[in-house]
């Protein structure tokens, strides 16, 4: 028999997390016990999460496949189905399908160093890609990650942070815009591209991947360029609003670009071939 | 297989219809209502009409009804029960009369449907459905089938397909799949052998208004030009083009819920939409109607081309039909063809 490609699994909310005001991670559990058996993902690839009565909503899985048994998604209380899911308690059930689209090839970039840069929200997507390297740490040289949100309220992964920066083998930078500190924030004050550029890290031997809001993106690249880093090792995830996460809905294209499929992580040497239109 | 040409008289399609309609086949033909025609359930020969140059409503509806379920839900105490839409369900039906643009439209959605993970939703219905076409003998200038690789006599996506030829109205039967054959088996009586074969006399005159391969490969340095503005200045992003497109697949996910019960719904969506592409932090992709204009010629004669291997884009005329402003796609594709890069 045939499969139904649009049937999500159920998952069980195993436990919800509060990470800044109106973004929530959940712990995710599949109801049925074959299917977590016949699931795997990669660092990078994303899902269609839902509430049955309120939609489907696409988010990066923001686990690592390291960590076997259970996803991770992390998301912002924005329109109708984040507002449902931020709704769910747990113990609720939710749907899920996936994994779909691409990869972070971190087989790659072994022996070399990493360059985490994130703004706000997107250090989700990234959390995957951050616990896949640290979970297999003697394979990277330094790890260094920049992680810039507009106020110290919107900084996700609260406990991450301070686990990360307690680590020997782990530098992490903070930062928040100016005037979103708080009088005992510690961190650097300004904007990301900024701090990159003051935190001028090495280019050499080193993968860098970038992941924020577009006008974060837009300004961190050039500051990269500076800095020597090629085309080919940065790398980031496009976030174009789908709707199926397999190439038949029409509207993540770019140009002839499937970000569903062909993405969505793709390299800046990559980006450089698109149509501006994402 | 071979194509098995037969002779089908006149008056004996009623007959044949009578006899799918006793072999419980459901019949969807064009029927005509408040001056438009689509295709619709006919249960009896008679509701049919013939004398139109294309329909108003494509047959995509049939294959990929514009309101699909995907799956069933319902709530309870004890949790949440979830059953998939049972595609056997689907009953066995016959489009009967469509146009050869229609019938080939069909294989252009299936590769949008299938080009990578297969739709067995797609399939299951396209695979409970065998296709009667009828040749053109006539047309009109929003007509452009050969220019995109079509004609009026097109056999491509047909199970079988009916060219009206000469004074007497019988009709030359090419029975091209088996489906077509184990049809047709239902009424063998009705076929019957005949020396005259050559349908092309009859068929309408569609002269080749451009090359759509030429097209494509202007296309590719065409990005960037600034025809895209000029030709939507007047779009007003109403989306009938793709409503009535037999090869526009763009489609939604929603869920429908009444009380505990509800359903997850696959349904059209259209490109040209302003908040197709509109991301919830308010940055658009595609922010203005010339960027999403671009986006249908583009995906219909670059990518589809490029990625599918199939054109999205029959030459059936009828957004240009329908559209309320005037939009001509044979007009912008001859005026892309002209432009120098």
């Amino acid at each position: 028999m045939m499969d139904n490609i649009y049937m999500p699994y159920l998952m069980k909310i195993e436990k919800v997390t509060y990470e800044a005001p109106g973004v929530k991670t959940f712990m995710l559990k599949f109801v049925n016990v074959e299917d977590q058996n016949n699931f795997s993902f990669k660092a990078g690839q994303f899902g269609e999460y839902s509430v049955y009565g309120a939609g489907e909503s696409t988010f990066c899985i923001a686990s690592s496949p390291t960590r076997k048994g259970y996803i991770e998604c992390t998301f912002r209380q924005t329109g109708k189905v984040t507002t449902a899911l931020s709704g769910c308690e747990e113990g609720s059930t939710i749907g899920f399908r996936g994994p779909y689209g691409n990869i972070f090839p971190i087989d790659e970039w072994k022996g070399k160093n990493i360059l985490f840069i994130a703004g706000g929200i997107a250090l989700p997507p990234m959390r995957c890609v951050i616990w896949n390297t640290l979970d297999l740490r003697d394979n990277f040289k330094d790890i260094t990650i920049i992680y810039g949100a507009r106020t110290v309220k919107d900084l996700v992964y609260k406990h991450e942070l301070a686990d990360w920066e307690r680590r020997r083998d782990v530098k992490l930078i903070t930062t928040v815009d100016p005037g979103g500190e708080s009088p005992d924030w510690r961190g650097e004050i300004g904007f990301v591209p900024t701090i990159v550029e003051k935190a001028a890290p090495s280019s050499k031997n080193t993968i860098a991947v970038v992941c924020g809001p577009p006008v974060m993106i837009k300004y961190t690249f050039p500051v990269l360029a500076k800095l020597g880093f090629a085309d080919d090792s940065i790398y980031t995830t496009l976030e174009n609003r789908m709707k199926c996460g397999f190439g038949k809905c029409g509207r993540c294209n770019v140009g002839k670009v499937y970000v569903c499929k062909d993405g969505p992580v793709f390299t800046l040497a990559q980006l450089k071939q698109l149509p501006d239109e994402y | 297989m071979n194509i098995d040409k037969r002779l089908v008289r006149k008056d004996s399609l009623e007959k044949l219809f009578d006899i799918l309609k006793q072999n419980s086949k459901t019949i969807f033909a064009p029927v005509s209502k408040n001056g438009k025609i689509s295709f619709k359930a006919a249960d009896n020969f008679s509701a049919i009409v013939t004398d139109f140059v294309q329909t108003t409503q494509s047959s995509k509806d049939l294959a990929f009804p514009r309101t699909e379920k995907i799956l069933d839900f319902s709530k309870s105490k004890e949790g949440i029960s979830v059953k998939p839409f049972d595609y056997h369900s689907i009953p066995e039906m016959v489009i009967w009369g469509i146009r050869p643009c229609d019938a080939m439209g069909i294989g252009e959605l299936g590769a949008i449907f299938n080009w990578d993970t297969r739709d067995e939703i797609y399939d299951s219905r396209l695979s409970h459905t065998t296709v009667f076409a009828f040749s053109c003998n006539k047309a009109d200038e929003s007509c452009f089938c050969t220019s995109v690789g079509g004609n009026p006599g097109n056999t491509e996506g047909s199970d079988i397909l009916f060219t009206q030829m000469g004074d007497n109205g019988d009709y030359l039967a090419e029975i091209l799949t088996e489906k077509g054959t184990a049809v047709a088996a239902l009424a063998t009586d009705l076929f019957l052998k005949t020396e005259n074969q050559e349908k092309e006399k009859y068929l309408a005159d569609v002269p080749v208004k451009f090359d759509h391969k030429a097209i494509s490969v202007k296309l590719e340095k065409f990005f960037g030009s600034e025809k895209w503005v000029e030709q939507s200045l007047r779009c007003i992003g109403c989306g009938a083009c793709a409503y009535v497109c037999p090869t526009c697949a763009c489609f939604d996910i929603q869920d429908e819920s009444h009380g505990k019960n509800g359903s997850r719904v696959r349904c059209w969506d259209s490109c040209g939409f302003s908040l197709f592409t509109l991301h919830t932090s308010g940055h658009n992709p595609r922010e203005v109607q010339s960027q999403r204009w671009r986006q249908r010629i583009m995906h219909k004669f670059s990518y589809m081309p490029e990625r599918l291997s199939v054109y999205g884009c029959t030459g059936c005329g009828r957004c240009s039909r329908a559209c309320p402003v005037d939009m001509n796609i044979l007009e912008h594709l001859i005026s892309i063809k002209e432009v120098s890069i």
